[in-house]
């Protein structure tokens, strides 16, 4: 895609450098002058909300551990302190227990938005795979930065999470011995928390430029999946896609700032104000809301080890998607039949993430019916779990294989400006040099 | 549109699963106040929290320690004895004062013995206890929390306590309260184990080892407000939301602000784009 | 634009196009760009700026009730000694007969450094004016502060007299509350 350069240095300077570090090549061919399909909606700005979103969580993140104390006996009382004296301390701490929320809730709108479009099949298989990486990371940061302010949430939640380690077999207890620095959850733990979320920020970051790498090699997928066939398809990144995108992330702040200014903890557990006590539970343990479908998958499974594994199972098939659907056809616009089962799998993680907030034996709707089906009510948030849980993965590992060999999709386009030009109402009026017609 | 459906749902569950999450915990009455401090342009009522601070120190302070609170927080920006004329809280005399009635514990810097002195404004507010064994002995085993965040660790806030402080009744008949129980139709909990009479018909509440505190004309209010116990619940209530959140103004102050120039920052870079994209066709 | 998109990029110049204005639009967003940088760098920058608690400890009270004449007591004031000095009769003489002397680097009366009637007290900043070391007293040539580290020296006023030292030793903001209380900051 991004063939020949066309950098052309003008001052001496820039031809000096160019010659020895290209650096400003580099970024003009990758940020300025890519050719980007014309036809991205909105559903792709979420990759530069997510960007900045990196920045956001990385600046704040740095000025916060200025005057953090990874201490059992400080660290609630340090975070207190950076909402009372330290100067903005207050809005630099809801900046960045907020930009968690909103981190997640873009990288989740990005993945689905994969999903329907398609992009992860080939050539973006790679891509895809970062991805990944990226999400396993960005949970894992995000868990272990909800321990740091010690709260009783941060302590319960750290014991279970370091607890479903200690499901493996053999190898089970001696990790979560190594992973405390001790016999239970304490300072050692919280020390090492600290470190490894500062650590893992940059581990992300360096994840996103490969991210991007991988991205420019074959361009960005679109929304009719059809491959970009000349340049009619694409418009340059720079000013086209930094104005959209810029216009996206500049009412992504407005939903951030109402959160931030309005409503700082409503995201968060009011359990967590209190310092953590490791002699009392709270009543009621749930994690931060972006692992809710997979708390509810972990207990959707009446059995430890079965639990953990299907819930890494969950996250572990998301790396062998690309294989798993057999359709030539990438976006979903042109596969009717999968675009129904699309619908029904996003609503099973939503479910999932409701089942996940509640208690697992209460009703789902009235009081319950008397009627056990093995271990449990019949109309329980636990079957209501199973269900969602078994779509969540048959949608995977049955109906895309599936899918892909027996359904009949809709006739795609030859080209991306195809669509676009039998679209009448689309085309502004006046546009009398369509560019189409030019070049 | 049935993508802007999933959009919307997904959003939506963002604003309900942490709410949704909290609030399985039993039934417990929770009365719901119409606060001062209450939405966008919310203030603190000055006069409120100085209320609330006298009821706290000569009522609540007996067994519950805020040990995050200086004297020195009183008098700064949106405290109860906030003085523009003192930008400074340590120079403000009223805050001086009212430290000065306050004994602190101090280590005399010539023969090392602990001491008692009058607090000046930097110091924290006194413990009621020693340490946590102490304050649990003198409570029949029940460790009084700290007060500095409760408005924040406790789910309702403000109107939980509130409704705890107004929430004691006598126990319905076929109720069992144990000794050094008290039952509160607003504490959480289940009072299931500890009742005779229709199972279907458990009463709302639970217990606590906290007795009722509060009585008509116990605190006497410099202002003249009648001090009633919805009164003194209330105002008490407002001074441990403000010393929970002491900076809430600055922040929706600030929102404010941040939300117009985020919006007229959204509406340029909208008609940027559309005078970008004018002439492709997409 | 560059010549390889060129088929995709629209004529800038096109009918009915009103430059001006474009250019206007662009050029507010841009600018509306950065100023919401520059308003979230505040925060950043400020802080690391002293916090509140930092500052409800910038002023402290002493009794001088306890300090005998010659005696000199040191209190740790914004993180750094604090030299009160009830100063001897002959220590004021001495003071006050060097006012006028060649030597005064940074020149200044000895009643310019304590309180109007009250020469016995001296408050000073225990840090040597040249790279912040705490000078000693009763060391050096001139009968006051010493600093071990550069050799610099001062006297009963605490006036640099000798060595690399700048300025005399800093009088902070203080001031008397009562006879005997004082505030410092």
């Amino acid at each position: 895609m991004s063939g020949h350069s066309t950098y052309e240095p003008k001052t001496g300077i820039e031809r000096w450098l160019d010659t020895r570090l290209p650096i400003v090549r580099f970024m003009k061919d990758t940020a300025i002058d890519f050719p980007t399909p014309k036809n991205l909606n909105y559903w792709w700005t979420f990759g530069g909300i997510l960007a900045l979103m990196l920045g956001i969580q990385l600046v704040t993140g740095i000025v916060l551990a200025m005057h953090y104390v990874p201490h059992v006996d400080h660290a609630f009382a340090s975070v207190e302190r950076i909402m009372r004296d330290v100067n903005y301390g207050w809005l630099l701490r809801y900046m960045h227990a907020n930009g968690a929320s909103m981190f997640f809730l873009a990288v989740y709108i990005h993945m689905i938005r994969n999903l329907y479009y398609g992009s992860y099949k080939a050539p973006r298989e790679v891509l895809w795979i970062i991805g990944c990486l990226i999400y396993l990371a960005m949970m894992a940061t995000a868990f272990i930065g909800y321990v740091l302010p010690w709260g009783q949430m941060s302590f319960h939640g750290a014991v279970v999470i370091t607890n479903l380690f200690g499901a493996l077999p053999i190898v089970g207890e001696p990790i979560t011995t190594w992973l405390w620095g001790g016999f239970a959850v304490d300072n050692p733990t919280l020390n090492r928390f600290f470190s490894l979320h500062y650590l893992l920020p940059f581990v992300i970051a360096g994840l996103v430029v490969l991210h991007i790498w991988a991205l420019h090699v074959p361009g960005n997928n679109n929304p009719t999946g059809v491959n970009v066939k000349s340049e009619a398809d694409t418009v340059p990144f720079h000013p086209y896609y930094t104005v959209k995108d810029g216009f996206a992330i500049a009412v992504f702040l407005l939903l951030y700032a109402s959160f931030v200014f309005y409503n700082p903890n409503v995201l968060g557990h009011a359990d967590n104000y209190v310092p953590a006590n490791p002699l009392v539970t709270p009543a009621h343990i749930v994690p931060e809301w972006y692992f809710l479908p997979f708390y509810a998958i972990l207990r959707a499974v009446p059995d430890k080890l079965g639990g953990v594994l299907l819930m890494f199972g969950a996250i572990a098939t998301l790396f062998v998607l690309p294989w798993l659907d057999t359709s030539k056809v990438r976006s979903m616009r042109y596969r009717p039949t999968a675009r129904l089962y699309f619908f029904i799998f996003v609503l099973a993680a939503l479910v999932l993430g409701y089942c996940g907030a509640k208690l697992p034996d209460d009703p789902v709707i009235g009081a319950a019916t008397g009627l056990m089906l093995l271990d449990a009510d019949i109309n329980s948030f636990v079957w209501l779990s199973r269900l969602a849980t078994l779509y969540f993965f048959a949608y995977f590992w049955v109906i895309l294989p599936v899918l892909g060999l027996t359904e009949t999709p809709l006739p795609v386009p030859e080209s991306i400006s195809e669509p676009v030009l039998s679209h009448p109402a689309s085309t502004p009026a006046g546009a009398a040099a369509s560019p189409e017609k030019r070049g | 549109m049935l993508r802007k459906g999933i959009a919307l749902a997904a959003l939506g569950l963002a604003l309900i699963a942490a709410p949704a999450a909290q609030a399985a915990t039993g039934h417990a009455v929770m009365k719901h106040v119409s606060w001062s401090f209450d939405g966008p342009f919310g203030k603190y009522d000055t006069a409120q929290l100085q209320r609330g601070y006298k009821i706290y120190r000569e009522v609540c302070s007996a067994c519950h320690s805020m040990e995050l609170v200086s004297f020195r927080n009183l008098g700064e920006k949106g405290g109860p004895f906030y003085d523009p004329k003192y930008p400074n809280p340590n120079d403000n005399p009223y805050v001086k004062a009212l430290a000065k009635d306050i004994q602190v514990p101090d280590i005399d810097s010539e023969t090392g013995d602990v001491v008692q002195r009058p607090a000046v404004p930097a110091d924290r507010f006194p413990k009621p206890y020693p340490n946590a064994a102490a304050a649990a002995a003198g409570n029949g085993g029940a460790i009084p929390p700290d007060l500095s965040v409760i408005a924040k660790g406790r789910t309702g806030g403000p109107d939980y306590i509130y409704s705890l402080l107004t929430g004691y009744k006598a126990p319905p008949a076929g109720l069992t309260v144990n000794p050094g129980q008290n039952y509160n139709v607003s504490m959480p909990g289940d009072v299931s184990g500890q009742w005779t009479g229709d199972h279907h018909k458990v009463p709302p509440g639970g217990f606590l080892a906290m007795p009722p505190q509060l009585a008509d004309g116990k605190v006497t209010y410099d202002d003249g407000t009648p001090s009633t116990v919805d009164q003194q619940a209330k105002d008490v209530a407002a001074f441990l939301m403000w010393a929970a959140e002491p900076k809430m103004m600055a922040r929706k102050q600030f929102g404010f602000g941040a939300m117009i120039y985020l919006a007229l920052f959204t509406a340029l870079l909208y008609f940027s784009y559309r005078r970008v994209w004018r002439n492709v066709a997409h | 634009m560059a010549d390889t998109v060129v088929g995709a990029t629209p004529d800038p110049h096109a009918p009915g196009d009103d430059p001006s204005r474009r250019d206007f639009i662009h050029i507010a967003a841009g600018a509306a760009a950065v100023g919401a940088v520059a308003a979230l760098a505040w925060p950043l920058v400020d802080q690391m700026n002293p916090a509140g608690d930092t500052l409800a400890l910038a002023s402290i009270e002493f009794d001088l009730g306890k300090v005998v004449d010659g005696q000199q007591v040191v209190l740790k004031w914004r993180g750094k000694p604090l030299f009160v000095r009830k100063r001897t009769a002959a220590e004021i003489a001495a003071a006050v007969k060097d006012d006028n002397a060649s030597n005064l680097r940074d020149p200044a009366t000895d009643s310019s450094r304590h309180k109007p009637g009250k020469p016995e007290w001296l408050v000073l900043v225990g840090t040597c004016t040249h790279l912040g070391c705490v000078p000693t007293f009763g060391g050096g040539d001139y009968g006051g502060w010493f600093c071990p580290c550069h050799g610099s020296h001062y006297d009963t006023s605490g006036r640099i007299r000798k060595g690399p030292a700048p300025k005399n030793l800093e009088v902070p903001d203080w001031a008397f509350l009562s006879d005997t209380q004082i505030k410092i900051g």
